[in-house]
């Protein structure tokens, strides 16, 4: 079952009398409990195709179905309730409110949405979730008080906070060491595989991309493999 | 919601110095609109009741050919009989007192000097005198045979060098045209603290008033005070006829009152300038915090806010602010008002025709001034926040997360 299904898709940036060709006539479908990475070297278009699949942004044509639906016919107010429900998102700079504690970071898409959980299921499910990344610990701490390894760790629970159909990382490891990023894609492995939630990475590391079940490589705004 | 909240505090208290200076602006602003607001309601406050218990009254009854501007003496201009109308005007029970006064113009004549001045002829055992008698700086009060005894103001007597037991020449307008002249003496120094009316008021008993002048048995008006204000047009009714002009104290004071009203209408203006002033600083504060929080405006947007609620994040932290500044106004605004209605500021020798000003000004807020200014306060401000509430609720997610 598709989750998400891009055709045809271009993207072009105009800045001022310049046209670049983020992405050129794309076209890629994601299926439910995929571990797929987006490769590619910088400026090829992944990031692009990765906000255009998460409703961050419209293409200037072709089209994108998230759930089934074409997102470039939904206004923002709906493309923002297709994020909350659908989607999740982990970014390559961890992206964490900094005046919330880890455990408010988690629950705020909890908060956000329209079936919201009742006060002691949400905090169990918080808990749970912080457990998963192994942060339980951590639940009390705010961003600033914690390495960035444990903030992407945040960062993946909050993704999963609102039971979302697929989540999009991008670069989910640069700005780790190592280890961190070893810790992060086993995490993301292990969830994929108990959960069955979707993931979508954009990665250039080898060894980011050795964790993939399917490998789309892009270069020049173009899929060339898929 | 609580969440919402929750955030937009801790939103402010990233930077606690540039919110509280934000609330600190707009705590100024308020708390001197608050003094303001009191002061200018006070000074009328007490203009008016200066008027109504010097000059005017609650209500006055008159001839109908009675001009105060000409302040005529001809018996047909003035109420015939007044001792009598005003026992029967006593018997309402609003009625606190009823007197009758006779007003003529004349001048004083000192050792170097003439100064003209309003001549009261008046009743000194009638409870509305009392305003006089308690203001007796030195000398004797009245006696109402007193023959040759006239009450001097205290500016008017410091102005002509006099002091109580001093002879005075009077001179005045009789009702038959002719002008009369008499010696008196200075039997007492009285201050009503109004310097407007001190400055030109000459008191004497109404019979040596009516004496004076030829006025025979005859006062220009019927003086009434009440037991309540809001008795005035019930008891202006009753007195009513078709022999007499019954004016009430807003008729009589209209430049007082008239004045008042314009200077509400100023000080509405006043309150939109300088909250909108104030509330720019919030507003600025509130820009900046969007700038500076642009991507995680991205990060809200990503993880599915919706606009809305983004746009209600930036007004309640404008809201927070705005009662922070309120809550600011409140308390030095308030001590303010509490200095100027225990104490007052004192203002000299200020006033203008018509308008009886004292020489401290006391304070006296309202509670509809202080509400009318915290919500004035706490909408301009909101007002103002929709414009960088907006802007950050129209952020695109993708050029946010990238940090505008």
């Amino acid at each position: 079952m598709e989750v998400a299904r891009v055709e045809h898709a271009s993207k072009v940036y105009k800045i001022g009398e310049v046209e670049t060709h983020a992405l050129n006539d794309a076209s890629v479908t994601i299926a439910s409990g995929e571990f797929t990475a987006l490769v590619g070297p910088s400026g090829s278009g992944k990031t692009t195709l990765l906000q255009l699949i998460g409703c961050l942004d419209q293409p200037t044509s072709g089209a994108v179905f998230v759930a089934g639906k074409d997102v470039s016919r939904l206004n923002r107010n709906q493309r923002a309730d297709m994020r909350r429900d659908t989607i999740g998102f982990v970014f390559q700079f961890f992206a964490l409110i900094p005046t919330l504690t880890a455990f408010e970071n988690v629950e705020l898409p909890m908060l956000l949405g329209a079936n919201k959980l009742s006060d002691g299921e949400r905090r169990k499910r918080v808990t749970s979730l912080l457990e998963s990344v192994e942060l339980a610990d951590r639940a009390a701490n705010r961003p600033d008080q914690m390495s960035g390894g444990q903030q992407q760790r945040v960062a993946i629970a909050r993704a999963l906070a609102s039971k979302p159909t697929f989540i999009l990382a991008d670069e989910p490891t640069a700005n780790l060491d190592t280890a961190n990023g070893k810790q992060i894609m086993d995490i993301m492995t292990r969830l994929n595989q108990e959960t069955g939630v979707t993931f979508v990475f954009a990665t250039h590391d080898q060894r980011v991309i050795s964790y993939a079940r399917r490998i789309v490589t892009m270069r020049d705004g173009r899929i060339v493999e898929s | 919601m609580k969440q919402l909240l929750r955030m937009a505090w801790q939103n402010l208290n990233r930077n606690r110095r540039r919110s509280f200076f934000s609330a600190l602006a707009l705590g100024m602003g308020i708390s001197l609109l608050l003094l303001m607001a009191a002061v200018l309601d006070g000074e009328y406050r007490d203009a008016l009741d200066a008027a109504i218990r010097l000059q005017s009254g609650h209500l006055q009854v008159r001839a109908l050919t009675f001009d105060e501007g000409k302040t005529s003496l001809a018996w047909t201009d003035l109420i015939e009989k007044p001792g009598d109308l005003a026992m029967r005007i006593s018997t309402l029970a609003p009625v606190l007192a009823a007197t009758p006064r006779l007003i003529a113009s004349g001048f004083v004549a000192g050792s170097d000097q003439s100064v003209g001045v309003r001549l009261f002829g008046i009743d000194p055992s009638s409870p509305a005198s009392a305003p006089y008698q308690q203001g007796l700086k030195s000398g004797a009060w009245l006696t109402s045979d007193d023959r040759d005894g006239v009450l001097v103001g205290e500016k008017l007597a410091a102005q002509l060098n006099l002091n109580a037991g001093d002879k005075l020449n009077l001179t005045t307008n009789t009702s038959n045209g002719d002008v009369d002249q008499q010696a008196f003496v200075v039997r007492g120094i009285y201050s009503t603290r109004t310097p407007g009316f001190d400055n030109t008021t000459v008191l004497m008993p109404l019979v040596k008033a009516q004496a004076f002048t030829q006025a025979g048995d005859h006062a220009s008006l019927i003086f009434v005070l009440l037991n309540d204000i809001d008795q005035t047009e019930p008891v202006k009714t009753a007195l009513q006829t078709a022999t007499y002009d019954v004016r009430t104290w807003s008729q009589l004071n209209d430049v007082v009152v008239q004045t008042q009203r314009l200077s509400q209408s100023y000080m509405v203006m006043l309150y939109l300038i300088v909250l909108a002033i104030t509330a720019t600083v919030v507003v600025n504060t509130l820009i900046m915090a969007a700038f500076e929080r642009t991507r995680e405006i991205g990060i809200l947007s990503a993880i599915g806010m919706r606009p809305g609620t983004i746009m209600a994040l930036f007004l309640i932290e404008s809201a927070f602010l705005a009662l922070g500044g309120i809550a600011i106004g409140l308390v030095l605004g308030g001590a303010l008002v509490a200095y100027g209605t225990l104490v007052g500021f004192f203002i000299g020798d200020v006033g203008a025709t018509g308008l009886l000003v004292g020489s401290t000004i006391y304070a006296h807020l309202t509670v509809g001034d202080a509400v009318n200014l915290i919500v004035a306060g706490l909408v301009v401000t909101l007002v103002g926040a929709l414009f960088p509430a907006m802007m950050a609720s129209r952020m695109e997610p993708v050029k946010a997360l990238r940090g505008g």
